[in-house]
């Protein structure tokens, strides 16, 4: 979907020091219509694709949560009725169709709870980590990046890339774990400074809670910028590298502006294209959450929660969490489309 | 890279650190509070409360006890319900809970039960015969309020409540189970207000009216449940104030977090492994709790699947149907060798169906008819059934085609593939392939009746019942297509008229010995091999926990006893006040930190103008 921004990023050598100004051609309304439209058709297929994706984990549901205790057969059959398993599989895709548009993705078999209040339950705890953690390696990334590009091949840049490259390689699981040690528990005379796990102590009120989330907060967040920075940074690098050479910088510098300047107000914003477009991808996966970093420091947030629905398979759960999951990338993706002509009007033309 | 000139104002780039940087700061923040430092949670609290907090790693299904089925839950219903009556932590035997007497009539069809009348419930009002009559009796009529347990009033035909202090359950059928009702019974004047009980779920006001040793006090999916001690609980109150059940979704990190002090108990799920065992072992103000373990760890094997209509399906190999065959293979299974090196050490081997744990049920073969392992046994009792090498030295079945057996394993259990390994050597030196089938899901094949032979396992309550039931003729499926409560698909009519003897015998005694010659007569089977009682491997800080009942009372396990005694029984240890001196060590560095990354923003964003301005002259 993003691969259409790719003829912005060829060298945009015409461009002067001026930047980029936001121009709307006649072709934009044109442009946004087919954009979402093609969301709306991608979202529809993930409806009908998640309907029947999760029908193929092996295991009975019935099977699997009845499992070692005693139950009857009549017990069994009421299981069926009560979940719509006993109905034939049109009858489900259908009721499943009719009732997901109106926002309905059924009750959870596991939590007898309507799947959308579980999913509305851990939602922000999610978004609060990868949230976060997003701002920080996104801002850091380009940060980092602008600089090593700037002043590559110098001890600075490669330090700072080979740094982001070996933290980009580490597992995120095993990167937690070793905080935990160090950061939490506390080793030889260091002390542990944070809690090994979990979104709150409990019990907290009012501002005392939010010192206490943000708390728990740290380590996850920690983890997650350091896996995920190294990504950012070598592609805004690498596309500022493109950029270097380019005329529109030197006539830049020949009129004399401080390199600063330069850097920020023309090389910059013209390299940041393929920056937005992992921005908006990494935005896409912040709803689905980090189901390994969740899972070392207990956070109570959707990743934990669609592990525990696949391993039923508690089919309502897994497939309003595919459904919401699919949903912010498309949607995040959609939004990329929509802002490119913004930063580049050719893409729309 | 070029040329620099000017620098005046802090660069934009340096802007965004430092916006991050004051990000990560607010976060640090949280250091200086002295709200947040954990091991105050675990021990006391501000106001000097003593807090006992238990390291899990299971969701909460359900708190409604007409719904929950999973482990923690019903464990925290004992806590917050009291049921008919209870088992004695030394022995397991039942003993009095809401209930104080109970007796069946001479026709065994009707039993009587005197209700206490010292159990208030949390809100002040009497615990009544009328409340565990409703329970029932609701449990009865409505399919949603049978949901978890619906087995249990099965066989109930009238349930009444005469009196506040007499129950009376009249039976379809003599049942022998009647002093381990596991259910809570619950407040009529609460729960009647509860309009659909397939998806109430008790999680939403607290606190959560009961009458067991603590009180539901607050909840929040996979983070906590915090229960306060029931001061007026009739067998009086629980020593410490709180009980909070943490999630901790990672067995390590609960060790870490039960070392660092963040929580007193951890149990493991289901156990501890050996090497956080060992590693625990060292620590200071920590016991490990290597306990005898309620649950049997077996090789079954497939008698050839079949329906209650007769029809039979599924594939296992038509040679294991010798039982001549099925005692070589156990056999050649070096259980001593299970214990040291798979579970290196933490589990007992393995003998009778029903772990020692239960005293009164436990059997084991005599000396002369255990299925010792002997592997040069083993190679005659298959030659004896025809089962002779060709010359690759691989035995050939009926069929001509070397013996290979399709064993079942659960991917996610390390010890099935370790096991797995061992009888590839083993048997294979027997001259009998193994093709191990390690699935995330064994599910499927299983029901389908698609194996030779599979890892299997059941946690034994006190009473047997149920994991009797489960090697029924009547546990079968109704047709192919059905699923029936059967785990391994034996049926044997010997083994259904001592189960059936056993339900009808109110006698323990008597019982237990009808139960025995059930255990004896499976053994003989052949089809249910026990390996291994695993042990459950827990561990507390002894600085926190000074005593703590187990279950048995000698040598017993703390976590999903039978019964509320490890958290109602447990006592604090005094507090000597170094939590706090930690804590504010805690404090002290995270302030340091703090002012250290700030320190370092300073710096750099010095160190940049300096090297810029050196680059202007």
């Amino acid at each position: 979907m993003t691969a259409d921004a790719t003829p912005a990023l060829v060298e945009d050598k015409q461009r002067t020091a001026a930047g980029p100004r936001v121009r709307k051609s006649s072709a934009y309304p044109r442009y946004l219509a087919g954009k979402v439209a093609g969301a709306a058709v991608s979202l529809l297929a993930v409806l009908v694709t998640s309907f029947f994706l999760f029908r193929l984990i092996p295991g009975d549901p019935v099977k699997t949560m009845t499992g070692g205790r005693q139950v009857s057969a009549e017990q069994l059959a009421a299981y069926r009725e009560e979940f719509g398993l006993d109905l034939p599989l049109w009858r489900q895709f259908t009721d499943y169709c009719g009732k997901a548009l109106t926002g309905d993705f059924g009750t959870s078999y596991q939590f007898r709870a309507p799947v959308i209040d579980k999913i509305t339950e851990a939602l922000p705890n999610t978004l609060l980590l990868t949230g976060t953690a997003f701002v920080l390696y996104t801002a850091l990334g380009i940060f980092l990046g602008t600089r090593s590009a700037w002043r590559h091949g110098r001890l600075g840049d490669r330090l700072n890339t080979g740094l982001a490259l070996t933290l980009y390689s580490i597992p995120s699981f095993w990167l937690g774990l070793l905080l935990i040690i160090v950061l939490s528990v506390g080793i030889g005379p260091l002390p542990g400074m944070f809690p090994t796990g979990g979104m709150e102590s409990g019990g907290e009120e009012g501002f005392a809670y939010v010192l206490d989330v943000a708390h728990h907060l740290v380590l996850p967040v920690v983890t997650l910028v350091a896996v995920e920075y190294g990504q950012t940074l070598l592609v805004t690098r690498s596309a500022l590298l493109d950029e270097m050479g380019s005329d529109y910088l030197t006539t830049a510098r020949a009129k004399g502006l401080r390199d600063d300047l330069v850097r920020r107000r023309h090389a910059v914003p013209n390299a940041l294209l393929p920056t937005v477009t992992l921005i908006f991808i990494n935005l896409g996966r912040t709803v689905a959450g980090v189901i390994l970093v969740e899972t070392v420091f207990s956070w109570p947030g959707l990743g934990g929660l669609f592990y525990q629905a696949l391993s039923v398979p508690d089919l309502p759960l897994v497939q309003g969490l595919f459904f919401v999951f699919a949903a912010a990338v498309i949607l995040m993706n959609t939004l990329a489309d929509l802002v490119y002509p913004l930063l580049d009007p050719r893409v729309a033309r | 890279m070029g040329t620099n000139d000017q620098k005046r104002s802090l660069p934009h780039g340096l802007r965004l650190v430092a916006l991050a940087g004051a990000a990560a700061l607010t976060l640090t923040a949280g250091l200086a509070t002295p709200l947040a430092p954990a091991p105050q949670q675990a021990r006391a609290a501000d106001d000097g409360k003593k807090v006992l907090t238990v390291a899990v790693a299971q969701s909460v299904d359900s708190l409604s006890p007409f719904l929950a089925v999973r482990l923690l839950s019903t464990s925290i219903h004992r806590l917050m319900y009291e049921y008919l009556t209870n088992y004695d932590p030394k022995d397991n035997h039942a003993i009095a809970g809401l209930a104080t007497k109970w007796e069946p009539s001479p026709d065994k069809l009707t039993w009587t039960y005197t209700i206490r009348s010292n159990s208030k419930w949390s809100d002040g009002q009497h615990a009544t015969a009328e409340d565990a009559a409703w329970t029932f009796n609701k449990m009865m009529t409505d399919t949603g309020a049978a949901t978890a347990n619906g087995s249990y009033v099965g066989n109930f035909r009238k349930v009444t409540a005469p009196s506040p202090t007499e129950l009376v359950i009249e039976l379809k059928k003599p049942q022998a189970t009647m002093a381990a009702l596991d259910v809570p019974i619950v407040p009529k004047h609460v729960w009647e207000k509860v309009s659909d009980f397939s998806e109430f779920n008790n999680d939403k006001s607290f606190p959560v009216v009961g009458n067991g040793p603590f009180v539901l006090s607050g909840y929040k999916a996979d983070s906590y449940v915090r229960l306060k001690a029931n001061k007026s609980f009739w067998r009086g109150s629980p020593k410490f104030d709180e009980l909070v059940f943490r999630y901790y979704k990672d067995q390590d990190a609960a060790v870490s977090a039960l070392r660092k002090g963040e929580v007193s108990f951890v149990a493991g799920s289901p156990s501890l492994t050996p090497a956080q065992a060992e590693s625990l072992k060292g620590a200071d103000d920590i016991q490990v709790n290597d306990a005898p373990g309620r649950r049997f760890y077996a090789l079954a094997t497939n008698p050839g699947a079949k329906a209650k209509n007769g029809e039979k399906f599924g594939d296992g190999h038509p040679s294991l149907l010798d039982q001549r065959v099925r005692n070589a293979l156990f056999r050649a299974v070096d259980r001593e060798a299970i214990i040291d090196k798979v579970f290196r050490g933490h589990a007992v081997e393995g003998e009778g169906y029903i772990p020692p744990r239960f005293q009164d049920y436990f059997w084991k073969p005599s000396a002369d008819r255990k299925l010792a392992y002997d592997p040069a046994e083993a190679a005659r009792l298959l030659d004896q059934a025809g089962y002779k090498k060709n010359g690759d030295g691989k035995r050939v079945g009926k069929d001509g085609k070397p013996i290979t057996y399709r064993v079942l394993c659960h991917a996610t259990d390390p010890n099935d593939k370790a096991v797995g390994k061992y009888l590839q050597e083993w048997w294979g030196e027997l001259g009998i392939g193994v093709q191990l089938n390690c699935l995330d899901n064994v599910t499927d094949p299983w029901l389908a009746g698609k194996y030779d032979l599979a890892f299997d396992g059941w946690s034994v309550n006190p009473d047997p019942d149920f994991v009797l039931s489960i090697h029924t003729c009547g546990a079968l499926p109704a047709t192919p297509k059905d699923t029936g409560a059967t785990d391994n698909f034996i049926c044997d009519k010997k083994y259904d008229e001592l189960y059936a003897r056993q339900l009808t015998e109110y006698d323990p005694a008597k019982r237990a010995d009808i139960v025995k010659r059930m255990e004896s007569r499976l053994y003989d089977l052949g089809y249910m091999n026990v390996m291994a009682y695993p042990n459950a491997v827990e561990a507390f800080r002894t600085d926190q926990i000074k005593s703590i009942t187990t279950m048995p009372a000698k040598a017993g396990n703390i976590y999903g006893q039978d019964g509320y005694w490890s958290w109602w029984s447990a006592v604090p240890a005094d507090s000597d006040g170094s939590s706090d001196t930690a804590s504010s060590t805690g404090v002290v560095v995270g302030i340091v930190a703090g002012v250290a990354i700030l320190g370092g923003l300073g710096a750099f964003a010095a160190m940049r103008r300096r090297a810029t301005a050196e680059e202007r002259e």
